[in-house]
């Protein structure tokens, strides 16, 4: 299990390089997409409209910031990773037409996405839930936000990070989730439990 | 004549609101604390190291520890004569949401419009419970997405008894898995009705951690759940451990003959509250936390 220091943007063969439970901090432009921005990306896309933000050249991260208008820019306070699965009937199709490369969020994304990530080389990195000030200490300035018509959370945010981590490699390019060796202990484990709850 | 003035009332709230989202409580933190001992595997240790310095880092700073600062439900016990307590409430949650801030969640559920200020129909909600007799009591509960969005609830048949609580409570469990940022706190409504029980499952959350139900059946099957499902393998943010659980919370409540509903709410580590006391003098009793400098 490697560290790895990477600067963005990152090639398909730095991505492929990543193995699942590999340690990763990023060095670059992160952009955030929820819900509502994967949706609006993907229907731009259809409507052969140009995206405000390339996904390929930076990083995807799932979170909705809490931001302070200072001025006339923004600070971050605080910005830790959402539930990644929500977007899991999109991220393939996203992955597909945006050329992401690295997402980062928490709780992992199925198996329809592992296969999108294996075939267009792409990694799914973990950060610790509700780790949120941890990760804005990461974030050395807000670059700008787009679609913020979409509320404060849904908004696309610009933000470049120093050294954004420990990431870890939940799913690679390989095919391999974390999530996956842990769902299989656990059904070993679960028919444990069902035995001491006696529904077994 | 008021008992209490509004301003004392509001100022509360929106102290009780930057407690709640800036510092857990200390039977949580130590239960946290308790885990990162007790996790051995590199991968859970690291989740729980990055878990108690974001703690460390939110308290000295004074920032919210996670980003999603939730919904916010509130428990109210009216006391003494009070203002319109839901119009001084509102106010405040608008005034937290700017100052300490908030990240504004509330949205309208079909339109989605946010209107960044945490306020829109019953948002926040209020439970009213019955009175304290000589005080104003105010918990909040912010509550995050990513843990409530894992709940569930089941009209069982009376037939599939304290089994069929069990099954439940494992399929719930396994159903939510990584999402909810675990380790997790279940709340578990027992009995009622469709409404009571969710409810009683979200109230669960708000018992300190190591209490028990007061009712020895419900007491012990609380243990046994916890027994049987903390060492599931979740683990922390389920990347895989020895702990899952922070805890396993039954409240309960007497239920028709012929229903038998069960419901769980699931609360993320943060598992955040802040209570606090109004006396009619104005003076004010923070229960969950510390006020800075007293």
């Amino acid at each position: 299990m490697a560290d790895h220091h990477l600067r963005l943007p990152v090639s398909e063969q730095d991505v492929r390089a990543l193995r699942a439970g590999d340690t990763v901090y990023i060095t670059g432009t992160m952009y955030t997409a929820r819900d509502e921005a994967h949706m609006r990306a993907l229907e731009w896309i259809k409507e052969g409209k140009t995206l405000p933000v390339d996904f390929g050249q930076g990083a995807l991260y799932h979170c909705g910031p809490i931001m302070k208008k200072e001025g006339e820019g923004w600070r971050l306070v605080a910005a830790g990773p959402t539930t990644s699965s929500r977007m899991n009937g999109l991220e393939a199709q996203f992955i597909e037409k945006t050329g992401a490369r690295l997402i980062i969020g928490k709780g992992g994304m199925n198996k329809a996405v592992g296969e999108a990530m294996k075939k267009f080389g792409a990694v799914y990195l973990a950060f610790t839930g509700g780790a949120a000030v941890l990760a804005a200490q990461r974030v050395k300035k807000v670059g700008g936000v787009h679609w913020l018509d979409l509320g404060m959370p849904e908004a696309v945010w610009v933000l470049e990070s120093e050294q954004f981590g420990p990431l870890t490699v939940a799913m690679d390019a390989d095919g391999r989730s974390l999530f996956e060796d842990v769902a299989r202990r656990i059904e070993k484990n679960a028919v444990e439990a069902k035995k001491r709850l006696g529904i077994g | 004549m008021k008992g209490i003035g509004d301003s004392v009332i509001e100022d509360t709230v929106v102290e009780l609101l930057r407690m709640a989202v800036t510092q857990l409580p200390a039977d949580v933190e130590g239960a946290l604390k308790r885990i990162f001992d007790e996790e051995t595997e590199a991968a859970s240790k690291m989740q729980m190291k990055a878990i108690l310095e974001n703690l460390d880092l939110a308290r000295k700073t004074g920032t919210p520890l996670c980003q999603d600062t939730g919904i916010h439900v509130f428990f109210v016990r009216l006391g003494p004569e009070c203002g319109d307590i839901e119009a001084i409430i509102r106010k405040a949650v608008e005034r937290g949401t700017k100052q300490i801030p908030l990240r504004p969640n509330a949205v309208h559920p079909i339109t989605r419009k946010n209107p960044g200020t945490n306020l829109g129909v019953h948002m926040p909600y209020i439970y009213y419970e019955p009175g304290a007799g000589d005080c104003l009591e105010i918990t909040v509960m912010p509550k995050g997405a990513g843990s409530e969005n894992m709940s569930q609830m089941a009209m069982l048949t009376p037939s599939s008894g304290e089994k069929g609580i069990k099954e439940f409570a494992l399929s719930t469990l396994l159903r939510a898995g990584s999402n909810p940022c675990p380790p997790v706190l279940i709340g578990m409504g027992i009995g009622g009705s469709a409404d009571i029980c969710m409810g009683l499952a979200k109230k669960a959350l708000l018992r300190p951690l190591g209490s028990h139900n007061q009712d020895p059946a419900v007491a012990s099957l609380e243990k046994e759940l916890y027994g049987a499902l903390n060492g599931i393998g979740i683990g922390p943010m389920g990347l895989g451990g020895r702990n899952s659980l922070l805890g396993f919370h039954i409240e309960h409540a007497y239920c028709h003959t012929a229903s038998h509903p069960v419901a769980i709410n699931i609360q993320c580590w943060a598992a955040r509250r802040a209570s606090a006391r109004i006396y009619p003098d104005g003076k004010v009793e923070y229960l969950t936390h510390k006020k800075e400098g007293k």
